[in-house]
């Protein structure tokens, strides 16, 4: 731009800028009234095993194909149980692995025989869909060990979780990311 | 004491285990560790904010310094690659300004200085450089801009009606960011699922069109959807640079007249005004400044009308809907469906739910009379616009639509000498516009 050092303002220079001298105050105003109340640290999303309904939202609900949601257990209270309710079919023909005695969909509960009468049940989680069937059934009939929770190595931290939107339970929420879990514990009030 | 400590530990817990864990005396098994993968490290959120910064002042100096095109879509394929497939597209400043919304008016949320830096750094550029974030450094963007084979012109009647668009998707954003029931704008993000190679098959579908039409129309989702490109807009209006196809002077030799694939290149102003003519044009604009009080005014009537339908699209004053109407007529859900779970929810406090549900109702109103109101806002400055008379003497780009991609350099002789790629010798003679028109 080859325009002579004392060329006076003309009106439409003056006018933008003013406009952009009260535009950077107003975002520095609006950033200052933002920074006064926001965090270093980032949100995450994560359920509230309390508020879990095991509506079963999770496994179709979530942006990824197959749901960043999985089923966690806790295992320090978990029965170790012959009969689970989280693993077995209400009234199973048999207490064995076969597919048809087994209320996970995928059969991603693993049950490994520890020691008489108890039984260890680990979840694969490449296999788990988090849909909350084996959730439903140890919360309802057993000590609650199994429960959903985000997995952060899955979740993608959409802006708007869109499993949140649709939960029954309100049980979604952010969190802060250096505790990104809400982890059932036997000492849970 | 520690004993009785243990013991009643102990027993708090099994009071809510049916079945006592067992202690493994035989086989002295040891219980596997619920295992917590961790979140990205926290660190990295400070690397995104400095790529973008180090993105806008390169982009900032490849338009302005280097005028390259090739700099710029090295900087695209960057950006798509670093914020685009591996960030996933999110954090992203399009969504941000909801985010900043949430903030302003959820006590409960907090914004992330990451989001807040997201939000403010490209709008500080482009008041002072215009859309160098648009240019190459958003990833939305670089996708579309490099998908783009076969620019078609869009007809300047649609090209205005579907520009105010974005502004509108703006307010709407906001209107629904700040009454807390949800980010529309990141929910129908058309191009994220193409970062993520995953996604709601809705949305995938949406990608797919988008897709489509980026190759034939230049950016569809920048220039007919984008809410933050609407920001940008505005803040490019003030800016202290502006993009220019010449790097010295318009010689006004039309050859940069179809380089923009994006409608963004504006004629110079016709030199004679007949004073005939002059009078019907100012009667217009004087209708039109009483035009846009009017819109305003109506806008935020029907904003105010539309509140109560609009206010059910938030979960909370949905569910208190079905809570009324279950209560006036029950209906027996049978299976559990997550609908009955929720209404079962409703039912243990339907007081706290009914006074939060009034309050979204309050909100709602206020948000939506002040929506309405700005598409009047909207729609009426974009009459004005139209009418307005420009001083334009040279072909420039639009302040507020040009992408600063630096397609259009290339196209100007006088650049082809700057370069070197043409001798002096071959320019057209510097005259002014009468001689050419």
């Amino acid at each position: 731009m080859n325009k002579p050092a004392n060329e006076p303002t003309t009106r439409r220079t003056f006018l933008r800028n003013g406009a952009r001298l009260a535009a950077m105050t107003s975002l520095g105003a609006l950033g200052g009234v933002l920074a006064s109340r926001s965090q270093a640290e980032n949100w995450v999303w994560q359920i509230d095993p309390q508020k879990c309904l095991r509506c079963g939202n999770c496994a179709t609900k979530c942006v990824l194909e197959q749901s960043a949601v999985k089923c966690v257990h806790a295992f320090a209270m978990c029965g170790y149980c012959n009969l689970c309710t989280g693993y077995f079919e209400p009234e199973p023909n048999a207490l064995t692995t076969a597919a048809e005695n087994q209320l996970c969909p995928t059969a991603a509960i693993k049950r490994t025989f520890i020691e008489d009468p108890y039984y260890e049940y680990v979840i694969d989680e490449n296999l788990c869909i988090g849909c909350a069937k084996c959730v439903e059934g140890c919360s309802r009939f057993g000590n609650g060990s199994l429960f959903l929770q985000i997995r952060h190595d899955r979740c993608v931290r959409c802006n708007e979780c869109a499993i949140a939107r649709t939960c029954p339970g309100d049980a979604f929420r952010r969190v802060p990311a250096s505790q990104p879990y809400l982890l059932k514990t036997t000492h849970a009030h | 004491m520690v004993l009785i400590f243990l013991l009643f530990g102990l027993s708090a817990a099994f009071a809510e285990q049916r079945f006592p864990p067992p202690d493994f005396s035989e086989t002295n098994h040891q219980l596997p560790i619920t295992t917590t993968p961790p979140t990205r490290a926290e660190w990295l959120q400070y690397l995104d904010v400095a790529v973008l910064a180090a993105g806008l002042g390169l982009a900032v100096w490849l338009i302005y310094k280097r005028r390259s095109r090739r700099g710029i879509f090295w900087l695209s394929i960057f950006s798509l690659s670093y914020f685009g497939f591996y960030r996933e597209g999110c954090v992203c400043a399009i969504g941000a300004p909801q985010n900043i919304a949430l903030g302003l008016f959820h006590s409960g949320y907090a914004v992330p200085v990451t989001v807040i830096a997201f939000f403010a750094l490209p709008l500080i550029v482009a008041l002072f450089a215009g859309r160098a974030f648009c240019a190459g450094v958003c990833p939305h963007g670089a996708l579309q801009d490099l998908l783009l084979i076969k620019p078609l012109k869009v007809p300047a009647w649609l090209e205005h009606g579907l520009g105010i668009l974005p502004f509108i998707f703006l307010g709407f954003g906001l209107t629904f960011a700040a009454t807390g029931t949800g980010f529309p704008i990141c929910r129908y993000d058309p191009i994220v699922p193409i970062f993520r190679l995953n996604g709601p098959s809705l949305l995938i579908a949406l990608a797919a069109i988008t897709v489509l039409l980026a190759m034939f129309v230049g950016r569809p989702y920048c220039r007919f959807l984008c809410p933050y490109g609407a920001l940008l807009k505005i803040s490019s209006l003030a800016s202290k640079w502006r993009v220019r196809v010449t790097p010295d002077y318009c010689t006004q030799c039309r050859l940069c007249e179809h380089s923009c694939p994006f409608g963004a290149m504006r004629e110079p102003a016709p030199g004679t005004i007949e004073p005939k003519s002059l009078v019907t044009e100012r009667r217009r604009l004087g209708w039109l400044l009483v035009l846009v009080p009017v819109l305003i005014a109506g806008g935020a009537w029907f904003g105010g009308e539309l509140a109560v339908p609009v206010s059910k699209l938030n979960p909370t004053v949905e569910l208190a809907e079905r809570y009324i109407a279950q209560q006036a007529s029950p209906v027996d859900h049978g299976v559990m469906t997550p609908e009955a779970l929720s209404l079962e929810r409703a039912e243990r406090d339907p007081e706290a739910l009914l006074t939060s549900a009034a309050d979204l109702r309050r909100r709602f109103w206020l948000a939506c009379v002040l929506f309405g109101g700005w598409i009047g806002l909207v729609v009426g400055l974009k009459l004005v616009s139209l009418s307005l008379r420009t001083r334009r003497t040279d072909f420039e780009p639009d302040r507020g639509a040009c992408f600063a991609c630096a397609r259009c350099f290339r196209s100007c002789p006088q650049e082809l000498v700057r370069i070197g790629q043409m001798p002096a010798s071959e320019l057209p003679a510097p005259v002014p516009a009468a001689a050419k028109a």
